[in-house]
């Protein structure tokens, strides 16, 4: 499992499609002239803009792409794109993390192999998976676990449909279903439990309609007819939330509307002058980042979840990219907000850079988490496409010299785009996640790698740790940086251990999700979380949860030592961001999801009493709500709540986030 | 709020098996296991940092620069004055445990013990959880505080098993032994001034050392958390300074836990009992000096029969924390600076310090000496051999019910096992004729009347130290049988409010964990249901008509304690004290007392067994006073 931070979920992109469609839906709206006239001037622009770019390339100026800076999924298959079905299912695992062609497993000859010709890691072999696995978890081919093979449509609840309401949105137009197969893929996120009762085929409460609003105006219609006919509405994203922001709430008795925000996906224009984007909330990451792309630009937030999840969904949660160095996190990205509320739209007048118009009202829909209202349009800032990466990993001696290092350059400020530092076990996870070495060449480089750090430089192999690292810029600036970084490192008797291993590194976060569901295959289950955390505190509050999640499974009778590895992803001038991975192998148990929660729960616990906060960029969900109120203290509770008694005051936007 | 004993498991008491590390010194060169590979598995692989190292690390410390900024700023001094001044504390103080002195160390002890004791009994299992513990987590070993030579046994004993050598708090007097002192130091000793007081410096060098040993792990740390050595050999209200310091590094997250290791150590006779007895008596203690040591090598001469140590299960300071600390109360200010211990947390520690105590008192291993002392202070006159035979025969069969740990040698005959005992203590008490009595100090010419009293005292405080160590075991039991007698009913609420009376009027003087009154009336009603003496319908109490002995004697028990208050606060009320200084006060109620013991007004034994054994000075400041005169009035 990775970071799948946010709430929107969609397949890899498309074509220069959003012109064309923009129009097709412009005068599908005939209602509202002055959106297609809108429209229509976008449409000039983007030609205008487009017939820029062109003439660059022809010129041979500067070049516009010379790398991508985004997942590994758009770049495997450009050709592939297109906007994420309404149908998810139809290429999205029902059950598990992401595409359905794309999956690990454990073939005939007992090697890992990871499917489908998305990724960069597809269709080759894993040789060491399966030793790490069989030896990190006690776990073993024999004993499998696998899930329910297809979603059984009559364990789905019959739905609980507001007829009047339904009626009214079919006579304004907007698409909707209450096909199981939709509604039940709508009804959860990513949580480790979540996806395990799917595997075992429970169903709990799902959503009791799915409605695909196109525009912002779609939204409004539906809003208002929700408010009329006291409806409950959840907006959903790209579904790859890991606060069980999505689940339904059990106690609620209204019929339950899924908000799929997937159709409102266009780029409605680009800015060159002031470097905005104006961009519809549903489009997700991946296609956002090719579109901008295709136009010279990125807007380089790039959440390890960019494939599926949705701007609205970074905008509702507080997203956090891995290039927030030189990008920002999206509160730093973003511009203009539009919202819609049950009290009707909330945006801001103008777009200026920063304004002291009392407190930011970005700030109340900004993690909000669907309990105010729906997303629909971001304006965010843009970037040119950088013309050079690359890519860089350090090797410490060991985890608290890599943690000063990473401190060192946070204190001067010269963080590279992103700089993450592994601790020893998930670097030795890194290690199994390796492909078949295709030459004996390059077999023999790695050995000779391997005995120069742990022989000649005397670094012990179950101490050492890893950073990686991306850089991004003009050529010039890259290598300039890159030699002030391993300076630093040096000092902290970091050896640079070559860009591979760093691009390694990055491409796992893609792929690491989909080992969840291999794990799931053989009674391992596990699950990520972060924190951030002070720089002092940073050590103690690593050690400190690892340990306790080690001993609380013990306690809870687990058999077999889990997995429990942090690293640190994002370093700030006053503290870090620090993810942890925690993995057991759970045969038995009767109850695993009852000793998962149980330990994560401690785990979180642990995290609080250490200094660290309740989430750096994941929400607070249903999951992490208890702790609010310690959180942000009585009266900041108060006040949020008193935010959503005036927005929303007959909870039409019910899903409980939050508070 | 949530027990500090996490239901009574912790308390159970179950008898492990000890040996004796004695044997194996005789049988072999004790140059050649003092010389021997000691390989010791530190907490975390932790490797001790040099001196220097330590030294650096605790006076460049945020909170030592904090601390010296504040006090450079108080004093006008300049800060690197405070500094050096720093530095010489901490100079002064630290230890530098050398392997070479441990080894030179563990060949005198294995000579010396061999002297004094028959053998050393320690238990095997403790060891081994102790071993496991110091490699899981920073151990703390906590020790109760009987002999000048406690903590040299705890680190002959570490070493002889290969365990980290502990650091140890010691007295600064310790210090001022010429050579000892420096033997002391590189044996693993840092020394502590006894009075720091509101020396901010000092106190902050010292928290910031212990800190940072617990920080890095690389050795346990051992103190006494009675804080000194119980001249009356009964556990002392303990102090929280030091423990507060352990536990901070896990208060602030630096560590994941801190194992609390109870050590306790019995002797059947203590090498200092002589000296104990006189500076009761209020003769002041010697000087601790080299030649001083050297001059009492006449005790090597003597028989001081077995010792017993045992090593508690450790106690998880995590787990005593969970739901009681909110750990969470250090995150909005840097954890180098000084820490302002909230009232909830000073509550906690010291729930913690008097678990300690209780657990120590717990793993006491009682000798039959000890269960014989109870029935020679009831016998002023002095008693029959027959009739103490089976008066402590019936003790030990009560002691055992309310689970003591008693060394009484199965294979010997009782009356064999008893007049060992007695033949051990030949300086309290003797047989003469069928007949045992205490032993009066032998001195030179006509004495005065007051001079005679003094010497009969020193057999009786000593009896009366002895009776001490197994106190403990009855004070739940006596206390209930005691709140029964006075107790406005039988109603078990009534009988309650009188045992809680009693409770917190000998607070000072029995150790109860606070906040645990219920578990304790329950511990002791339990006592007595279990020897037959007392049965519970409706929530009613009774005296079983057979057993009433067992009342009568747990009452006795708690007699003395009750006298002396009384005389006390006559004295108080008499005397009319406007203002008085602890000297003062304290040297008045002496003469006062020996002018009640010769006037003969007072059974003078009695009196005597717990004259000054009282913290009747704590109490009075402690504004209990009151409480004891009313008490006085409503018991007559």
């Amino acid at each position: 499992m990775t970071a799948r931070d946010l709430t929107t979920s969609h397949p890899p992109s498309r074509r220069r499609a959003p012109l064309t469609r923009a129009l097709k839906r412009g005068s599908g709206m005939a209602s509202d002239g002055h959106i297609c006239e809108r429209r229509r001037a976008a449409e000039r622009r983007l030609r205008v803009i487009s017939g820029h770019l062109h003439q660059r390339a022809q010129d041979g100026h500067a070049a516009v792409s010379a790398q991508e800076c985004k997942a590994e999924a758009s770049r495997a298959n450009p050709a592939k794109a297109a906007p994420v079905p309404k149908r998810r299912h139809d290429i999205m695992k029902w059950n598990g993390w992401g595409y359905s062609d794309s999956r690990f497993l454990f073939n005939k000859k007992g090697q890992a192999e990871f499917t489908g010709k998305r990724y960069r890691l597809s269709g080759l072999i894993l040789p060491s998976l399966k030793d790490w696995f069989e030896g990190t978890f006690g776990a073993n081919l024999q004993h499998k676990s696998p899930a329910t093979p297809a979603l059984n449509v009559s364990a789905v609840p019959p739905p609980n449909l507001n007829e009047s309401f339904v009626e009214e949105l079919k006579a304004a137009g907007v698409a909707l279903s209450q096909e199981p197969e939709d509604r039940v893929f709508r009804s959860h996120g990513h949580c480790l439990h979540e996806i395990f009762a799917l595997r075992e085929g429970r169903i709990s409460r799902v959503p009791d309609l799915v409605v695909w609003p196109s525009c912002h105006n779609d939204v409004v219609k539906i809003v208002e007819l929700a408010c009329k006919h006291n409806v409950c509405l959840i907006p959903y994203g790209g579904g790859t939330s890991v606060s069980s922001a999505l689940e339904c709430p059990p106690e609620e008795t209204r019929s339950i509307v899924s908000l799929d925000t997937s159709q409102m996906n266009r780029i409605l224009w680009i800015d060159e002058k002031n470097l905005t984007a104006h961009v519809e909330a549903g489009i997700i990451g991946q296609d956002l980042e090719r579109q901008l792309n295709e136009s010279g630009y990125c807007t380089g937030h790039e959440p390890d979840s960019m494939e599926f999840s949705s701007l609205g969904g970074w905008v509702a949660t507080r997203a956090s990219g891995m290039k927030k160095n030189i990008y920002g996190n999206i509160e730093d990205l973003v511009v203009h907000i539009k919202m819609v509320t049950p009290r009707g739209v909330i945006e801001k007048s103008c777009q200026g850079p920063r304004m002291s118009t009392g407190p930011d009202i970005h700030h109340f829909i900004m993690g909000s988490e669907g309990t105010l209202g729906v997303v629909t349009e971001v304006t965010m800032k843009i970037r040119p496409v950088p013309e050079y990466q690359k890519y860089g990993s350090i090797v410490f001696p060991n985890f608290q010299q890599g943690v000063a290092c990473l401190r060192e350059v946070a204190k001067q400020r010269c963080a590279p785009a992103s700089i993450r530092l592994m601790d020893n076990e998930q670097f030795q996870f890194g290690h199994a996640l390796k492909p078949q070495v295709s030459s004996i060449f390059t077999s023999f480089l790695d050995g000779l790698k391997k005995f120069y750090i742990t022989k000649f430089k005397g670094f012990d192999p179950h101490h050492l740790c890893v950073a990686t690292l991306l850089f991004e810029g003009d050529r010039e600036k890259v290598l300039q940086h890159e030699k002030q970084v391993y300076d630093i490192a040096a000092k902290f008797g970091g050896l640079a251990a070559g860009e591979d291993n760093g691009q390694r590194g990055y491409m796992l976060t893609f792929v690491i999700a989909y080992l969840r569901d291999l794990g799931m295959d053989y009674y391992v289950i596990g699950e990520s979380f972060e924190t951030s955390v002070p720089w002092d505190r940073v050590l103690d509050l690593c050690r400190n949860v690892k340990e306790r999640i080690v001993r609380e499974c013990k306690e809870r009778g687990v058999q077999f030592p889990p997995l429990s590895t942090c690293r640190v992803t994002q370093t700030y001038d006053a503290g870090a961001c620090v993810y942890f991975y925690f993995a057991f192998n759970y045969r038995g148990l009767s109850d695993p999801i009852h000793v998962y929660e149980n330990v994560e729960h401690a785990a979180r616990e642990e995290i609080l009493a250490n200094g660290g906060s309740l989430s750096h960029h994941h929400g607070v969900g249903k999951l992490r709500k208890e702790w609010m109120k310690e959180a942000v203290s009585t009266v900041g509770l108060g006040m949020l709540k008193s935010v959503k008694e005036y927005v929303d005051p007959s909870n039409i936007f019910g899903n409980r986030n939050l508070l | 709020m949530v027990s500090l004993l996490q239901g009574k498991h912790m308390l159970r008491a179950e008898l492990e098996s000890f040996f004796d590390i004695l044997e194996e010194r005789r049988q072999s060169s004790d140059i050649s296991h003092a010389l021997r590979t000691f390989s010791a598995q530190p907490y975390h692989e932790a490797t001790p940092p040099s001196v220097k190292a330590l030294n650096r690390m605790v006076l460049e410390s945020q909170f030592l620069r904090y601390v010296i900024a504040e006090v450079a700023a108080e004093s006008g001094e300049p800060p690197e004055c405070v500094k050096e001044e720093a530095a010489g504390i901490l100079d002064k103080m630290a230890q530098n445990l050398q392997l070479s002195f441990i080894r030179l160390l563990g060949f005198s002890l294995s000579k010396i013990f061999k002297r004094l004791f028959r053998s050393i009994w320690v238990n095997e299992d403790g060891l081994a959880r102790l071993q496991q513990a110091i490699q899981e987590h920073p151990v703390i070993l906590m020790p109760n505080h009987r002999s000048y030579i406690d903590f040299l046994v705890l680190s002959y004993i570490m070493f002889t098993y290969d365990l980290s050598i502990p650091v140890i708090a010691a007295g600064i007097p310790l210090m001022g032994m010429s050579l000892i002192g420096e033997i002391f130091r590189r044996s693993g000793a840092f020394f502590i001034r006894r009075s720091i007081g509101s020396d901010k410096l000092y106190w902050a060098v010292l928290s910031e050392y212990v800190r940072t040993i617990v920080r890095t792990g690389f050795a346990p740390v051992e103190f006494y958390v009675e804080g000194l050595r119980s001249r009356t050999l009964k556990s002392l209200t303990p102090k929280l300074g030091k423990l507060t310091m352990v536990l901070e590094p896990f208060f602030k997250g630096e560590v994941y836990d801190v194992l609390l290791v109870p050590v306790s150590i019995s002797y059947d006779r203590v090498l200092e009992e002589t000296l104990l007895a006189h500076e009761l008596l209020g003769v002041p203690k010697p000087k601790e000096t080299t030649t001083g040591l050297l001059k009492a090598r006449k005790v090597l001469e003597d028989d001081y029969g077995c010792m017993h140590v045992c090593f508690g299960k450790p106690v998880s300071a995590r787990a005593l924390a969970q739901g009681r600390v909110n750990r969470g109360q250090f995150n909005l200010v840097p954890r180098g600076l000084p820490l302002n211990a909230s009232a909830e947390l000073q509550e906690f520690v010291n729930g913690v310090a008097h678990l300690l105590v209780r657990l120590q008192e717990k793993n006491m291993v009682l000798s039959p000496w000890s269960l014989m002392t109870f029935t020679l202070l009831q016998s002023p006159q002095g008693v029959d051999w027959d009739q103490l035979t089976h008066k402590t025969l019936w003790l030990r069969t009560l002691a055992l019910r309310f689970g003591a740990h008693l060394n009484w040698p199965a294979q010997l005959a009782d009356s064999e096992v008893m007049s060992d005992s007695l033949a051990l203590h030949h300086s309290i008490a003797c047989r003469e004729k069928g007949r045992v009595q205490l032993v009066e100090e032998v001195g030179p010419g006509p004495v005065t009347q007051e001079e005679a009293v003094f010497r009969k005292a020193s057999a009786v405080l000593m009896c009366a130290s002895y009776r001490n160590q197994a106190l403990h075991v009855f004070t739940r039991p006596a206390l209930v049988a005691l709140a029964m007698t006075t107790a406005a009913s039988p109603r078990k609420e009534d009988v309650f409010r009188r045992f809680c009376f009693l409770q917190e009027l000998f607070a000072n003087e029995l150790i109860f964990i606070p906040g645990h009154a219920v578990q304790d009336f329950e511990e002791g009603c339990d006592g007595l249901q279990q020897c037959g003496a007392l049965t519970i319908t409706d929530q009613t109490l009774r005296v079983t008509e057979e057993e009433q002995d067992a009342i009568i004697f747990l009452t006795a028990i708690l007699q003395p304690f009750i006298e002396t208050y009384e005389v006390v606060c006559r004295i108080l009320c008499e005397e009319r004290f406007q203002t008085f200084s602890e000297k003062s006060f304290l040297s008045s109620v002496r003469d006062a007392v020996i002018k009640l013991l010769i006037s003969g007004e007072q059974d003078p034994h009695c009196q005597l067994q717990m004259w000054l054994q009282v913290n009747v000075y704590l109490l009075v400041t402690q504004m209990l006073l009151c409480v004891g005169c009313f008490f006085i009035s409503s018991w007559k």
